[in-house]
């Protein structure tokens, strides 16, 4: 019950935002994150952002896979 | 056939669809050219060698990114000669137009096919109209019927395929498919997916003029890439295997599919073919047709196997091997 | 960077199933991992993850599909709802091809019914904005990770003082149904895969009564094949460690608290109830139902709709197959009578239905 990919924020427009992931663009709505910037990456499910991307925690996580190699 | 009543996926080039053929139509007309399902009837003139081929184009909506119904009929009916390796001659057009149809988007899409006739040096010789009543067709429905010249030197056939024979494909697949549906502006998604909606007998003609070991091609139309590869090892006597990471796909269609939940292996193409061809002439192949304008990005990807026999299997990228199965029907967009 | 493909390089996997077989082999018995996701078991399918397993590990697929879940009568209702001229029903496109107990939203479509497949609940509100004169009936299936987006629409129909939008109610919630799943005893699970988007909404707390009460570790995991195999690693390590706990491999998108302000917004506009699960029965406290506030929005109320329990189809073993009591292959019907173009029950019809993925991937 799960298909949502993070999505970059390319315009804010008040409640919603337009993402993109290469170059497929979709206006979702803001309701459920906070404080969205231009570049931040968006969890995107059925046209809503359900949680901002963490990048930092996203590089530690490629940091482990680097490090099994 | 289960279904009493025919449904969309009766149309989407799946298996419902193979089922709806063999069953209702292969039972009734059968005869030994019909039975081969190739993409055009190969009919023996003696010293030649007649392709037959027809189609009909019921595409919603008419006009989409790449492409439009008119410049479809046309190019899916030389694509379907081609690949049987004769050279598109001649088009029939028939028109059934509901009544209320616009008369100048009517002549757009008759300007449509004109020019992609001229460009591929084919003419449309005959025709037919009919205006239905509001309501009875779907704004426009075109059949385009085709005929063209094949030397009997060339030899087509799945009897020829065996097993280390190469898989090749021209170009990125998934956009046709896509471009149309999303055009239709359901998912209020933006994006750059053209159709590839294009003639391929310019390099069609030239591999086949040069290479000898080419076996059999198929353009891989409704049901995607996975459905002409199952019709390919279907009751015969060897398996295909295909890379995952070989398999040229645009970055948005990728996207697209991630998002939507689509497999791209399912989706329409209308500018590719997939070609079967020798080990040893593989290489030099791919590089001839890198060198036309609809093969820049083609790659091998991959080959015919011994075993299991009638099942297309694809290496995925974790390593690990799984089947491929005949698409059932249309692709819905998921959540899940 | 697009944070997916960088998680995909077949390197990384070839060294993580190294470290699983390492694990494996300090342990004894045999290892049975339950994930509860429709999406997860897309991917161990699609992945080959499986096959990649020493032979030790057992994945069973739970009822995490919310498809599969959903009651025959359900679909039965929506199919009768849809045959009225003033009636739009909008659903998600997984819904359409599930077999009800005589059709499918797939066939009436084709029989001339009025269904439209949308991406977001948001669109189907859009849709009865666009056609005032109908009544637009949204689906409403789905676990955690879909129901604040519902809920959310809902709210805004209210704002904009919308009167022919409605829903009929089938979400249901992941937790419950975990714990019906330990108390039941009839699997044993070592260790469970959790569901990574549920997560993102729910947070790591829910699943704390796994490792506190029932002594199983489970991960949250992520959906890429790098995620998945990290995870069932770390499981492996916690049970060779004996610490059973919540571990969030996930973290790049579930924080510990998961999304206060979605959880918010879902119990402003729903109450928790009972509600009946497909081939499982009735589980306590793991459904959604209208609050009064939007009980407008109740298609139940407004067409006066009762949801009947019916029997699944005979032979069908859906219901024990969710509960991983059973693999598909277990099931007489599987591959026979049962197969993706003449699904008998959900589990083959979802594309991520456990039997539909066993059939696609896992059949040789």
């Amino acid at each position: 019950m799960c298909l949502a990919i993070p999505m970059k924020v390319e315009k804010v427009e008040g409640d919603f935002a337009v993402v993109s992931s290469g170059n497929v663009k979709r206006k979702v709505n803001l309701s459920f994150v906070k404080n969205v910037k231009i570049g931040d990456y968006l969890i995107i499910h059925a046209g809503f952002a359900i949680e901002k991307l963490n990048k930092s925690e996203a590089k530690k996580t490629l940091e482990i896979l680097k490090e099994l190699k | 056939m289960k279904e009493n009543k025919i449904i969309l996926s009766h149309g989407s080039g799946g298996k419902l669809m193979h089922s709806l053929i063999e069953e209702i139509f292969l039972k009734s007309f059968k005869n030994d050219i019909l039975n081969k399902l190739y993409d055009s009837a190969v009919i023996d003139f003696g010293e030649f060698e007649i392709c037959f081929t027809t189609d009909s184009y019921t595409v919603n909506p008419i006009f989409f990114p790449g492409g439009d119904i008119g410049k479809l009929s046309i190019c899916g009916t030389i694509n379907d000669l081609s690949v049987c390796g004769a050279l598109p001659l001649y088009i029939s057009a028939s028109f059934i137009i509901e009544e209320g149809f616009d008369v100048i988007t009517l002549e757009k899409i008759v300007k449509s096919m004109r020019e992609i006739a001229i460009k591929s040096k084919v003419k449309i010789v005959t025709g037919d109209t009919k205006v239905v009543e509001k309501g009875k067709a779907d704004g426009i429905f075109i059949n385009t019927t085709g005929i063209g010249i094949k030397d009997k030197k060339i030899n087509l056939g799945f009897e020829y395929i065996k097993e280390g024979d190469k898989i090749i494909i021209n170009g990125d697949i998934g956009e046709h498919g896509l471009a149309v549906l999303l055009s239709r502006n359901e998912f209020n998604i933006k994006t750059s997916i053209k159709s590839d909606c294009a003639p391929l007998h310019t390099l069609i003609g030239a591999i086949l003029k040069e290479f000898k070991g080419i076996k059999f091609m198929r353009d891989p139309t409704r049901g995607g890439i996975a459905s002409s590869l199952n019709e390919i090892v279907k009751n015969r006597n060897y398996g295909i295997l295909i890379y995952e990471r070989e398999i040229p796909i645009k970055k948005n269609v990728l996207s697209m599919c991630e998002i939507l939940g689509f497999d791209p292996l399912n989706i329409a193409n209308e500018g590719k073919v997939i070609i079967i061809c020798d080990k040893i002439e593989s290489k030099k192949l791919i590089e001839k047709i890198r060198k036309n304008k609809y093969g820049k990005k083609a790659k091998i990807i991959g080959e015919i196997i011994k075993e299991p026999k009638g099942k297309v299997l694809m290496e995925t990228i974790t390593g690990s091997v799984r089947i491929i199965d005949m698409p059932i029907g249309e692709q819905f967009p998921r959540i899940c | 960077m697009r944070y997916i493909e960088e998680y995909r390089k077949p390197e990384f996997q070839k060294k993580i199933i190294q470290y699983i077989q390492k694990s494996v082999n300090l342990l004894k018995d045999k290892i049975n991992l339950m994930e509860v996701c429709g999406t997860h078991t897309m991917v161990i399918g699609r992945y080959g993850i499986r096959k990649l397993m020493p032979e030790r590990i057992n994945l069973l697929s739970g009822p995490g599909c919310p498809v599969c879940v959903t009651p025959t009568s359900y679909i039965d209702i929506a199919i009768e709802l849809s045959k009225r001229d003033d009636v739009i029903i909008t659903t998600f496109g997984d819904m359409m091809k599930v077999p009800g107990s005589y059709s499918s939203l797939e066939k009436e479509r084709a029989n001339g019914g009025k269904i439209i497949v949308i991406y977001s609940p948001y669109d189907a509100l859009e849709i009865s904005k666009k056609y005032f004169d109908k009544n637009i009936i949204f689906l409403s299936v789905g676990f955690e990770t879909t129901i604040p987006s519902i809920a959310q629409t809902i709210k805004i129909a209210k704002r904009d003082g919308v009167k022919n939008f409605f829903i009929l109610s089938g979400n249901k919630l992941i937790p419950p149904a975990l714990e019906f799943l330990l108390k039941e005893k009839s699997s044993k699970i070592d260790g469970f895969i959790c569901p990574g988007h549920v997560s993102v909404i729910i947070g790591e707390e829910p699943y704390r009564f796994i490792s506190e009460k029932f002594n199983i570790p489970c991960v949250i995991s992520g959906f890429e094949p790098f995620d998945v195999l990290y995870s069932i690693y770390l499981i492996l390590q916690a049970i060779i460690r004996k610490q059973p706990k919540v571990i969030n491999e996930y973290k790049r998108a579930v924080k510990k608290s998961g999304n206060k302000k979605a959880r918010e917004i879902i119990y402003e506009v729903f109450d928790v109830c009972d509600s009946e699960w497909r081939g499982i029965g009735v589980i306590e406290n793991s459904g959604l139902k209208l609050k009064d506030k939007y009980k407008e929005f109740d298609v139940g109320i407004k067409f006066n709709i009762e949801m009947k329990n019916k029997e699944g189809n005979k032979g069908c073993l859906c219901g024990k197959i969710l509960k991983g009591e059973k693999t598909p292959f277990d099931c007489p019907l599987f591959g026979k009578k049962c197969n993706p173009e003449n699904p008998v029950g959900p589990c083959m019809v979802s594309s991520e239905g456990t039997c539909a993925a066993y059939y696609k991937y896992e059949r040789k």
